[in-house]
């Protein structure tokens, strides 16, 4: 049976850029999905209760402040605690090329979309991978 | 997550397994039913209060600010919030949660966002699943948080045990706005931001409002009360009141005559699901493609399927 993709959108930390947030979560709507925002100033804490409380199957971050590489590990640290690996997480905003590269390669950030970024290839890559590790 | 697993964690409360269990239940399905058959008679010990209202009327605020307030008295709470899904898309952003960041981090709070997927009347076809299940896990209260159409969401009234209609100040200048069908579902009315202007006026055309209808059949006068969600003025004695509400229901029987109109309009939406789930197939394609080509009509064509169970 076809299932609803649902996602949460977040924007963790003291960042007021919400505007790519809101696109995405407008993009994803518009492709069929879920969207679950919760708005400014989340702590990874409180990202990852949502995301248990809501059972979504992806976590958008969206973060422009420089603050990724201090809150996103902490995200992906805190779903391995409450065995929640199952949730695909995908990061955007101003995230430099290596930053993304670690943030992939060690911190389990599956992906990361930066600036000008088509939302059409958010949603495909989104299709293609949200839920894929659930039972 | 194993599903067979589901129910027993469920019943102890384990907050994964029920944000997964209400999942299932939105999916619907033979796994969905099994599982909500078995925790339908874990439930029925919460206290469910319904809010709708108009959009921006401060629903979400309200809901952040009792559950708050239920807290401080010790008491759990369950939150269900139903914002629209898109007709068009099918997704929908559901965004009731920014209001209640407050509540974040308080194991005694669990808040489920919904797409109304589809349903019209405020809710979506799963909602009260998912408040039978969040009762089986044992909250004391469960919020139900409307879409907030304004018009026609009556579903609410008959699945929460106490509905609480808000409204704000100054929504037009006269109580034509207020729509009748609002009125006979409120147990409780609240003028909600009563910082603003036109809030005694607004409270005193409700009341008088309600004088016209005279003496209610039940017994139960709705009371009209002020509040301000956003700052936690008047929240206490909207709960107050949502407790004599239900020492009411209990006190004159009506618990079990609204427990029976609630139970048959779940058992009314599962004979539908189960029905239409069973009968689809060859011969269900077969006479939608003679309806569409009017070489049939839907009324016999459904008496046939019927017959053939
Ligand atoms: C508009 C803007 C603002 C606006 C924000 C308005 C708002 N409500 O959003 C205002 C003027 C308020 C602002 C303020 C500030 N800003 Co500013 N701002 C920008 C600017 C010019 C554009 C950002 C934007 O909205 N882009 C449009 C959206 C649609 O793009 P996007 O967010 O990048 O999103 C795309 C992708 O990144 C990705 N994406 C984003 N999020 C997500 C999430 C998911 C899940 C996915 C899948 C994808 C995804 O997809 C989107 C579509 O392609 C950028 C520069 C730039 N070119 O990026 C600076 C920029 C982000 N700001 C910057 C700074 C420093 C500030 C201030 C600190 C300035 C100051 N000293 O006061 C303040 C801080 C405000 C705060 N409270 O946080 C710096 C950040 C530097 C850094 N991180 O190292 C930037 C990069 C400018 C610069 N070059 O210095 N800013
Ligand atoms: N002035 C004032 N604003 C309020 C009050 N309650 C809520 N609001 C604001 O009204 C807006 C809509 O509130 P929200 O809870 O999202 O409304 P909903 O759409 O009915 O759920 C928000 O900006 C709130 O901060 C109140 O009592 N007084
Ligand atoms: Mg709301």
């Amino acid at each position: 049976m076809d299932r609803t993709i649902r996602v949460l959108v977040a924007k963790p930390g003291l960042d007021g850029h919400d505007r790519g947030a809101k696109v995405i979560a407008r993009a994803l709507r518009d492709a069929g999905m879920e969207v679950i925002y919760t708005g400014l100033q989340q702590t990874p804490q409180m990202i990852v209760e949502a995301a248990l409380q809501e059972d979504v199957d992806v976590i958008g971050l969206s973060i422009l402040s420089g603050a990724h590489m201090t809150l996103l590990p902490k995200v992906s640290q805190l779903l391995r605690e409450q065995q929640m690996d199952d949730v695909l997480v995908v990061a955007g905003g101003i995230i430099s090329d290596d930053d993304a590269a670690t943030l992939k390669n060690v911190h389990g950030i599956a992906q990361v979309f930066g600036p000008g970024t088509n939302t059409n290839d958010i949603v495909a890559y989104i299709r293609a991978n949200a839920g894929v590790a659930r039972d | 997550m194993h599903i067979p697993d589901l129910l027993p964690r469920l019943l102890q409360g384990d907050r994964r397994a029920l944000a997964r269990a209400i999942s299932l239940a939105e999916q619907g399905g033979s796994r969905a039913r099994d599982l909500l058959a078995g925790a339908y008679p874990h439930a029925g010990r919460a206290h469910t209060i319904g809010i709708t209202g108009p959009p921006g009327a401060g629903k979400s605020t309200l809901v952040n600010a009792l559950a708050l307030e239920l807290r401080r008295q010790k008491r759990t709470v369950g939150i269900v919030a139903v914002d629209p899904t898109s007709p068009f898309s099918g997704g929908a952003v559901l965004g009731d949660r920014i209001r209640m960041q407050p509540l974040g981090g308080d194991a005694g709070v669990f808040i489920r966002s919904m797409g109304s997927r589809g349903r019209l009347g405020g809710l979506s076809r799963a909602t009260a699943d998912a408040i039978a299940l969040i009762d089986a896990a044992g909250f004391d209260v469960v919020l139900i948080e409307t879409v907030g159409a304004g018009q026609g969401e009556v579903d609410i009234a008959r699945t929460a045990q106490t509905t609480i209609v808000v409204e704000v100040p100054g929504m037009g200048d006269d109580v034509q706005s207020i729509k009748a069908g609002v009125l006979e579902i409120a147990d409780i009315f609240v003028v909600n931001k009563a910082d603003r202007e036109g809030a005694d006026k607004t409270l005193r055309q409700l009341r008088s409002m309600l004088h016209l209808g005279g003496p209610p059949e039940d017994g139960w006068e709705p009371p009209v009360l002020a509040s301000v969600a956003s700052n936690g003025q008047g929240i206490p004695e909207i709960i107050a009141d949502a407790d004599r509400h239900a020492e009411h229901l209990r006190g004159a029987g009506f618990a079990d005559a609204h427990a029976r109109t609630a139970a048959e309009g779940e058992l009314r939406a599962a004979v539908q699901e189960l029905v239409v789930e069973r009968l689809r197939g060859a011969a269900w394609d077969a006479l939608v493609a003679k309806i569409a080509a009017r070489q049939g009509d839907p009324y016999s064509a459904a008496e046939e399927l019927i017959n053939s169970l």
